[in-house]
């Protein structure tokens, strides 16, 4: 039975891609029969949200190993596809095009940094972590570097990355879907939780896999159609490889209204609420001198290294069949991923020249503030608070400093403001919902596997039966998603300031001792713990030191608060070699590791957790 | 050099390779983003198009060939999977 299940998934992924076609053509239909914007909303996003839970109760499973790590049976390109969902969170969906309008090239450092830490995983980590046959990251630094301490540090790490990456995506699924719905944010919160955790609780890893396929599924659609269909309205049928001249007449276009930053007193006086911005960065430009070079390279850096550090994505890895589809569904994952990060910049020039460029009718800089304000989205986005007008220089024009957006807005209002039919705007809703509901259900289920295998199982009660282990897996999932829900509505940071802080706790405390663990032989026990603890430590006081709400100071070199992962790695990497040379001796424990590791290193054969 | 060793010489090799060109498309071109934008690509400034496509688009065919050279020496070797799905 399940193996014919495997054998029947591009069968069954099919039907369910035509199965949401024929949903998204049937509320087109409803659309023109008068249904109305709010009822199409709520119908995408219940519809898409009912069909995970389905999902997630069909794949309900008592079995560690399918509770785990989906059975092992995961093929390459279906892991592929859910490493991509889960690796795309709200923040990439809802807010990256709205960066790159906002920042340009520049904020284009994210998607650099956001791809090509692939390169590390697969080069690196995941086919060796697979051939390890660990169940989750802390299990492999445990076993690696034997002893509790070593894989309570890993915990640790992994908790507190992951938990911080949590709160952003929670909060991400509680504002679409209190727009969606139109409750509450604080409501939103708790009902995108309890969707989360339907998709997780009952089959852990088997259900959180078969979810984030069709998730992505869902956010892949809701996010090229527009661009594509955009694309067509505006004469480039194939935006990606069309658009140099809208490149260059955004150019032309910033030179004409001019760039400007408004000054802070400015932006008080005139009531602007917080989190809005307007364009004051060249789209295409490359800002010049060394240290704006070394800015963009900085954060490339610590979003590669926090990608090959972040657990919830290389315990994907852990779910392939084999150690050669493991390498082959990174290759797969990034494919994927690149579907939607390469159309990114160009939604963001579309969405962009579409209110910019005055031969175009839906433009609305350089027209009359009271024409602009009379738009039918401009005043939906007005009402809530997500986009401003400041009349500066009282001319009664709108000029381009002039005109306030949140970030979201440039992804959740392009179809409203292109003139798409409303059906598209659902889609959309539905789109982030997926994006932000797969990274969160992965999240979620990675702290909760570290604490119920690794502290519960491995440190306190090592004799538990299965059943009792998958319970306390189970209550665990429910506390944590509470404890994320709850924090999330207390809405502490941006969400992006929540995705790079992740990035960087991983990259400080996990990324040396995973690396060094596969590829030193003499990395020890005592450096591991050294690198973790010293590594941790380093990133997060220079976190306190600079972060803006903390003690706020200046950064050194331009590492700020986005990038402390710069201070931390390096500290963990210098600890672990100089502790790990210190204690190193050639004893039987050190051969057994050194024999355990050459297991590790040749792909064919069991795991080497399944050899003992 | 028995033929473990042998095998994990050239697969060590094959990751410094694949980090250099990891490096070269992730970090040495964006070093250059200021003069190479001067230069056009599809119309497109090239540091703007690398950030936007370019370099992302050479990360996914790395990754392809990586996997499929790393499958090679497995073989090469013997010591690639057999029981694959």
């Amino acid at each position: 039975m399940k193996g014919k299940f495997i054998d029947n998934l591009p069968k069954i992924y099919g039907l369910y891609t035509g199965g949401f076609a024929a949903f998204i053509i049937l509320m087109a239909i409803a659309e023109q029969a008068g249904m109305t914007a709010k009822t199409i909303g709520i119908m995408f996003v219940a519809f898409t949200v009912f069909i995970y839970a389905l999902i997630g109760w069909l794949s309900r499973t008592v079995q560690v190993d399918a509770y785990y790590v989906a059975g092992r049976q995961v093929p390459t390109v279906f892991n592929g596809m859910a490493t991509a969902a889960d690796w795309m969170s709200g923040a990439s969906f809802v807010a990256m095009a709205g960066g790159i309008y906002f920042g340009g090239y520049t904020y284009m450092a994210f998607l650099v940094g956001w791809t090509g830490g692939y390169i590390l995983v697969s080069s690196l980590l995941a086919p060796y972590l697979r051939k390890f046959g660990c169940y989750t990251v802390p299990d492999f630094i445990g076993t690696r570097y034997g002893g509790n301490l070593a894989r309570f540090c890993a915990v640790v790490v992994l908790v507190l990355a992951s938990f911080t990456y949590v709160t952003a995506q929670i909060n991400a699924t509680g504002t679409i879907a209190s727009r969606a719905l139109g409750v509450p944010f604080e409501l939103g919160v708790w009902v995108g939780l309890i969707s989360i955790l339907m998709c997780s609780m009952l089959g852990g890893m088997r259900a959180v896999t078969w979810t984030q396929v069709a998730q992505y599924i869902v956010l892949i659609v809701a996010y090229l159609l527009p661009v594509f269909w955009m694309g067509a309205k505006l004469g480039n049928p194939f935006p990606h490889l069309m658009l140099g001249d809208e490149v260059a007449r955004l150019g032309e276009l910033e030179a004409q209204f001019g760039l400007v930053k408004n000054a802070a007193a400015d932006l008080k006086a005139a009531g602007v609420p917080g989190g809005l911005s307007s364009i004051s960065n060249s789209h295409a430009g490359v800002p010049a001198g060394g240290m704006a070079a070394w800015k963009f390279i900085s954060l490339v850096i610590c979003m590669m290294v926090g990608t090959a550090s972040l657990p919830h994505i290389l315990m994907r890895y852990f779910t392939t069949p084999s150690v050669k589809s493991a390498r082959k569904s990174v290759a797969w994952s990034l494919f994927f991923i690149f579907l939607l990060y390469s159309s990114a910049p160009m939604l963001a020039t579309l969405s962009k020249l579409q209110l910019m460029d005055p031969n175009l009718a839906t433009s609305i800089i350089g027209k009359s503030i009271a024409d602009v304000q009379a738009i039918q989205w401009v005043q939906d986005w007005t009402a809530a608070k997500q986009v401003f007008i400041a009349d500066f220089n009282g001319d009664g024009i709108l000029q381009l400093n002039e005109w306030f957006m949140r970030t979201g807005v440039v992804v959740l209002a392009t179809p409203e403001v292109a003139g798409l039919p409303y059906v598209i705007s659902g889609l959309v809703a539905a789109g982030g919902m997926a994006a932000a509901m797969s990274t969160a259900d992965g999240l979620v289920l990675a702290i909760a596997n570290a604490l119920s295998h690794d502290l519960y199982f491995k440190i306190i009660d090592p004799k538990a039966d299965v059943q009792k282990r998958l319970i306390v897996a189970r209550a665990l999932l429910i506390v944590i998603g509470a404890a994320g829900a709850f924090v999330a509505s207390m809405r502490l940071t941006s969400i992006l300031g929540a995705v790079a802080w992740a990035f960087d706790f991983a990259m400080s405390g996990l990324f040396f001792p995973l690396v060094l663990g596969v590829w030193w032989k003499k990395a020890t026990r005592q450096g591991a713990i050294a690198g973790m603890i010293g590594g941790l430590a380093a990133g997060t006081a220079y976190l306190i030191y600079v972060g803006p709400k903390f003690m706020a100071q200046t950064p050194w070199l331009g590492i700020d608060h986005l990038r402390f992962g710069i201070i931390g790695a390096p500290v963990c990497l210098i600890l672990m070699v100089i502790v790990s040379m210190m204690t190193y001796k050639n004893d039987a424990e050190a051969k057994a590791i050194s024999a355990m590791l050459d297991e590790t290193r040749i792909p064919v054969g069991k795991t080497v957790l399944g050899q003992k | 050099m028995s033929n473990k060793e042998k095998h994990w010489d050239k697969t060590r090799g094959l990751m410094f390779i694949t980090l250099a060109l990891w490096f070269f498309f992730g970090y040495v071109i964006f070093m250059f983003g200021e003069s190479l934008n001067s230069a056009s690509f599809l119309g497109y400034p090239l540091a703007y198009y690398m950030c936007a496509q370019g370099s992302l688009l050479a990360f996914v065919i790395i990754l392809f060939w990586f996997a499929n050279k790393q499958e090679a020496i497995d073989e090469e070797f013997g010591f690639a999977e057999r029981e694959d799905k």
